[in-house]
């Protein structure tokens, strides 16, 4: 009896948890197939290398390539190496529970759960407006540096903590000093957790909207330096549909912002596995 | 005096916090032999060893008070990772490190300066013949360490103690996890090793320390017992409590 009705529940869990993958995966498949069949016959070679033509209604959308590359480049470039040497100070050279670590990772969470607008508002206020550096494709940068920093401090933190001690006590062992120790054996185990997260940055940056509309603007034109405004894809989608101007070419950006993350996750992880995690 | 003792250790009192976990302890140990030191879990073993090479530096819980001579001179005048290439330890668990099997021979002597190829592989078929791993390996020198067995990785991880050029080796319960065929092979190397460098092994058993030593330690609870010849102790203990261990009544 016990036995029988035990089965039982094991079964209706496991039929719930079915369930529950089961219908995560639908509304996730119908959501990206809906906007690909949609887009993807929108999608030309002109689309493509052709800068947008009146508001957006034609022409294509190579401007906002562009400015979405760069504003991300800058983040990246920016919020990285500042990121990751946060995360080996928290990790490496304080004490877990010490006031200075807990005071930085206390930041460093609140920093993540603030709506992206409100960085937006910051930018436009710092950036833009008091250090006078307008709507730019740097302005944007810095604001989605500051933006993706909690989550790279905090992936590359965990990657680090995860390396077990073992590997530093072998280098010590072995007449490593403190910094030889993190270079060539820390470093080396947590890089695949840290690009991780760096990733992950990199598709929110892509598709940042509040944050960037705010800090880059919304200009059609070719952007040819960090100091001039540029529009993103994301920012552009928002514009086009929000203001009726063109579902068809809205949802063409929407498709190719998909297939861009998805080959940014592709290439990035074919590279992690072909140099950096060799031999691991 | 202290120049026929590699190693001395004079009042050696080592706190775990509030614990005091090795009691004002005094030893010398010869060069070119194989000193045992055993004794139960929790004895201290561990801690002596770490000390002698200031692994316990790592530990901010940990305080070590008294002296320790490196042929007379105090390891906390020389540089920590000078001392630590000098007195080389291989852990109780194999060890190697996620890089291949020449990185992880090549990693002390690369930490020191060593990067002609033609030097450093030189010194990698010397450490691995050394450790009785060559005829095992040399085919297969750029495959992860990962992916050898138990006993060739604890092999390689002494090859890679060697590759320091070390003056003293120390070993944590080497072989715990080993079958006795790898036991048999890392002990028979230890032999061969004895002749150049001074060996100070905490054996995981009382049959090892028989079979390998020329020394033998006893501690217990964080005190030396005694210490002397291994036949001597083997044969004819002073203490009781050394009886006692050595026959099995405790431990």
């Amino acid at each position: 009896m016990m036995k029988g009705s035990s089965r039982v529940t094991e079964n209706i869990i496991k039929t719930l948890i079915w369930a529950a993958a089961l219908s995560v995966l639908t509304v996730l498949v119908v959501i990206i197939a809906y906007i690909l069949i949609r887009g993807l016959p929108v999608i030309s070679w002109q689309f493509l290398t052709e800068i947008p033509r009146n508001m957006g209604r034609s022409g294509g959308i190579s401007s906002t390539i562009v400015g979405t590359l760069m504003v991300t480049l800058v983040a990246i470039v920016i919020a990285t190496p500042f990121g990751i040497g946060t995360a080996f100070y928290l990790a490496e050279y304080t004490r877990r529970d010490s006031m200075v670590t807990r005071v930085i990772r206390f930041s460093a969470e609140s920093l993540a759960g603030i709506p992206s607008i409100v960085y937006g508002l910051f930018g436009f206020i710092f950036f833009v407006k008091y250090l006078g550096m307008g709507w730019s494709v740097l302005s944007g940068g810095l604001t989605l540096a500051i933006m993706i920093l909690p989550t790279i401090i905090r992936t590359s933190e965990e990657a680090i903590l995860a390396v077990p001690n073992l590997y530093r006590e072998v280098s010590y062992s072995l007449g490593g000093t403190k910094w030889q120790t993190i270079v060539k054996t820390v470093l080396p185990s947590a890089i695949r957790g840290i690009a991780n997260g760096v990733i992950l940055s990199v598709g929110r940056c892509v598709a940042e909207t509040a944050a960037v509309v705010l800090t880059a603007g919304s200009a059609l034109r070719m952007t040819t330096s960090l100091t001039s405004p540029t529009r993103t894809m994301a920012v552009h989608f928002y514009i086009l549909a929000s203001e009726a101007i063109s579902f068809e070419n809205a949802y063409g950006t929407a498709a190719l912002l998909i297939i861009l993350i998805f080959l940014i996750n592709v290439v990035a992880n074919t590279l992690i596995n072909r140099f950096i995690a060799k031999g691991r | 005096m202290a120049g026929q003792h590699k190693i001395s250790v004079r009042d050696m009192n080592v706190w775990f916090s509030d614990k005091q976990v090795i009691h004002s302890l005094n030893i010398d140990i010869p060069s070119n032999e194989i000193i045992s030191v055993l004794g139960p879990a929790n004895s201290g073993i561990t801690t002596l060893l770490r000390s002698l090479n200031r692994l316990s530096d790592l530990n901010p819980a940990m305080r070590v008070e008294g002296e320790i001579l490196l042929d007379g001179n105090n390891i906390r005048d020389v540089s920590v990772t000078e001392l630590r290439r000098k007195v080389g330890m291989v852990f109780d668990v194999p060890t190697p490190l996620p890089i291949s099997i020449f990185d992880n021979i090549a990693y002390g002597p690369r930490l020191s300066g060593t990067k002609n190829m033609k030097n450093l592989t030189g010194i990698v078929e010397q450490s691995l013949r050394e450790a009785a791993l060559w005829d095992d390996v040399k085919d297969r020198l750029y495959t992860p360490a990962m992916s050898l067995s138990g006993g060739q990785q604890q092999r390689l991880c002494i090859a890679r103690v060697l590759a320091l050029k070390p003056e003293v080796i120390l070993l944590d319960r080497p072989c715990s996890g080993l079958d006795p065929l790898s036991t048999a092979k890392i002990e028979e190397s230890l032999k061969n090793l004895k002749a150049q460098f001074t060996i100070i092994i905490a054996p995981h058993n009382v049959q090892q320390a028989s079979r390998v030593s020329d020394h033998i330690a006893f501690m217990l609870m964080g005190h030396l017992v005694e210490h002397g010849t291994a036949e001597k102790i083997l044969t004819n203990p002073k203490d009781q409590r050394t009886n006692d261990y050595l026959t099995g009544r405790f431990g």
